[in-house]
């Protein structure tokens, strides 16, 4: 078996083993998981509106999985992914409903905003990081909660007591007529292809400029790098305001397309998180985050399809998907199966030639 | 229609092959949906407490759930079913959901629910929507169901004046605003009505999920002299009947007694034999759900109307007390039950300002 066909092999083994697993676990509790199967299906592709809403799922996690992966690639672990996309979300609100701006400039600005935002908010760990050594994990961690409380108390202060901000002006908003009758009202809006574009710009950044080589080279080996001439601490800082700013502007989607507000929060929304599961089964690539997001953003709607339609619990659903995603992420125990197999057979097939 | 057919076309090319079985099922399921037409159906969404939230999400099912019983539906299409949210971007795919699947009646539980609800309203003109706990304007497919949470706080005011021995009661609350105030402006007025000398502590916890600060003023309130102390304060509450629980362990004759919210937390203030629940302040919001699927079962869907549930209705009112008030306190606070019934006693909406 050639390399190449392996790679093929691999994901859609392990998508295969994860849909086996997780039948037997509906199964075991008594539910058919044909149905369910059926019911996820639909709930991803059945019509227009679940697609609708599959793709709205999958646009924040792009670039949730996106801010990860730029900050893997650069040696840093941001689990702030959350909180920056908190403040990028209360940026991209408060621009959008505060600030008077013309058609088309105003979504723009409102989504610079939430990307400002998220970059600052991920500039403090990176500052600490280059001067103090202060280790990454632990600060972004700790911001993320001070980023859920600030926001809820600003939302409080804006809002004079109430639950949420007022809702976006339409001419920040990324919502439109067109997709929204073109897919069943969903709230599909056009944030997916900022989210693609966002996908390229790495892709662009990280291995087409000097600035791009240079943070990769400080991730491979940060002594190296200072070594031949790189400032490292410049670069650690900067890795992680572009990371901020793509999770920022995974909150102005959450802004100005899904909710057109920010309510006030009681737990963390869960992207940020889910955005580092997306960038490791995306192998930290640009494309392969876009992978990973899909089938993040499948999972989720489509897991809302299965207690709807085939009158399976949430707990189930939440243990199928996340059996899914396991296999999915341990590809590696496969490829390892797989490779083994491959030699097994080389030398049967030997064997047979020897014979002869 | 047209557009609904290009999405699919556009599915079709995302993913070719397992389509025709689900083309397949779709078919069959449009046909259920017409032979269900006839029977009426309704179903729920959460909020992201969950089903078994152990408040109005639990209540709303529970009513649900027996008006089904009552009239001979089955879980699932044609009957009655619930929807859980997760996240907040739940909500309005999860509305969405059960509208499509025809279901005449979708209830939104509380307040966070109110844009998905608005959002639905606008765009799907034949859903019959229902929202508890909050407010929806200027739709006539959206009935909102609100509680005057203020009437049953008198009741529990007048029993607290009456039972106090130390003439000293004290209100927690959650987060200051109309909702919260409510409780309050009907636990003085109450308090009030049945012994004006009888005083009332109040403070606000700021949380509706503190129980350590819950427990801070609990303390403070019984270390004071308050011997009665009433929460409308969510988990914050908890702290109080923490509170009060220790200090009944400490002393199985102490007057240390709590006043519970929304639905009746008996369970919650036992001690051994005895129990530290006096009452509790009862939403009733499996009657406003089980009463409005009625009116709409029978084609009189109160579509852009508030109906506000209170005393009178049976939508709000105070749980048993399992012998903690004396018969001569009940019979009192029957009394003042039936003036506010008849419109002679007005409970206050918002406590005084200072």
């Amino acid at each position: 078996m050639s390399k190449k066909w392996i790679s093929v092999l691999i994901p859609v083994i392990s998508i295969i083993l994860g849909l086996i697993v997780g039948a037997i676990v509906m199964l075991a509790t008594g539910f058919n998981p044909i149905d369910g199967y059926i019911a996820l299906w639909n709930g991803v592709f059945g019509d227009s509106y679940n697609l609708g809403e599959t793709i709205r799922a999958i646009t924040p996690y792009v670039f949730a999985g996106l801010a990860v992966a730029f900050a893997f690639r650069t040696g840093m672990f941001n689990i702030g992914v959350e909180g920056q996309l908190i403040m990028g979300w209360l940026a991209a609100a408060y621009v959008g409903y505060a600030w008077d701006l013309p058609n088309g400039i105003h979504a723009a600005v409102a989504i610079i905003a939430a990307a400002v935002a998220g970059g600052l908010w991920a500039f403090i760990p990176g500052l600490l990081k280059a001067k103090l050594q202060v280790h990454e994990v632990i600060v972004t961690i700790m911001m993320n909660y001070i980023a859920l409380h600030v926001a809820n108390a600003t939302i409080n202060y804006l809002s004079d007591g109430k639950e949420k901000t007022e809702t976006i002006k339409e001419s920040a908003s990324l919502t439109s007529n067109f997709l929204g009758e073109l897919t069943d009202f969903s709230r599909l809006h056009w944030g997916f292809v900022i989210a693609l574009a966002a996908v390229i710009v790495m892709w662009f950044i990280l291995q087409k400029t000097t600035r791009g080589y240079e943070l990769k080279a400080v991730g491979f080996n940060k002594n190296a790098a200072e070594y031949s001439g790189m400032n490292v601490k410049k670069n650690i800082i900067l890795a992680m305001v572009i990371s901020g700013a793509f999770a920022g502007l995974g909150g102005a989607m959450e802004a100005l397309g899904t909710f057109g507000n920010i309510m006030k929060m009681t737990a963390f929304s869960g992207i940020g998180f889910d955005g580092i599961a997306v960038a490791l089964l995306g192998a930290n690539q640009p494309f392969g985050v876009l992978l990973g997001a899909i089938l993040f953003g499948s999972l989720k709607n489509g897991g809302l399809n299965m207690p709807n339609e085939a009158g399976i619990p949430d707990e189930i659903v939440s243990i199928v998907i996340a059996l899914i995603v396991f296999f999915v992420a341990s590809g590696y125990i496969i490829q390892l199966v797989l490779t083994k197999m491959g030699k097994k057979n080389k030398k049967n097939n030997k064997n047979v030639k020897g014979e002869e | 229609m047209k557009k609904r057919n290009l999405g699919l076309a556009l599915s079709a090319v995302l993913a070719s092959g397992t389509l025709l079985a689900a083309c397949g099922s779709d078919d069959a399921k449009k046909d259920d949906k017409k032979g269900d037409k006839d029977a009426f159906s309704v179903a729920m969404v959460t909020d992201t407490g969950g089903i078994d939230d152990k408040s109005f999400n639990q209540s709303t099912w529970e009513g649900i759930q027996a008006f089904g019983k009552e009239n001979g539906m089955t879980k699932g299409n044609g009957g009655f079913d619930y929807l859980q949210s997760k996240q907040d971007s739940d909500f309005t795919t999860n509305i969405n959901n059960l509208v499509r699947r025809d279901f005449d009646l979708v209830f939104a539980v509380g307040f966070k629910l109110h844009d998905s609800v608005e959002q639905v309203a606008k765009q799907q003109k034949d859903a019959k929507l229902a929202i508890i706990d909050e407010v929806v304007e200027g739709h006539d497919n959206v009935t909102s169901i609100m509680f005057k949470a203020n009437e049953a706080s008198f009741l529990a005011g007048v029993a607290a004046a009456l039972e106090s021995k130390t003439d000293k009661v004290g209100f927690i609350g959650g987060m200051e605003g109309a909702v919260i105030g409510g409780f309050q402006a009907g636990f003085e007025a109450g308090v009030k009505a049945a012994n004006p000398k009888v005083k009332v502590d109040v403070q606000y916890a700021g949380s509706f999920g503190d129980a350590a600060k819950g427990q801070t003023i609990a303390k403070r309130m019984y270390d004071s002299g308050a011997d009665i102390i009433f929460h409308a304060a969510g988990g914050t509450g908890n702290g109080l009947f923490t509170e009060a629980k220790e200090r009944k362990k400490k002393d199985a004759k102490a007057d240390v007694w709590a006043i519970g919210v929304d639905r009746d937390q008996y369970d919650e203030g036992k001690v051994g034999d005895t129990n530290i629940v006096m009452t509790s302040v009862l939403k009733r919001v499996d009657i406003a759900a089980k009463d409005v699927s009625k009116l709409t079962k029978d084609g009189k869907f109160p579509g852009g109307k508030t109906i506000t549930y209170g005393l009178k209705d049976n939508g709000v009112d105070l749980a048993d007390s399992h012998g903690a008030i004396s018969e001569k306190t009940m019979k009192k606070v029957e009394e003042f039950k039936a003036k506010i019934v008849s419109g002679d006693v007005k409970v206050p909406e918002l406590p005084a300002k200072k």
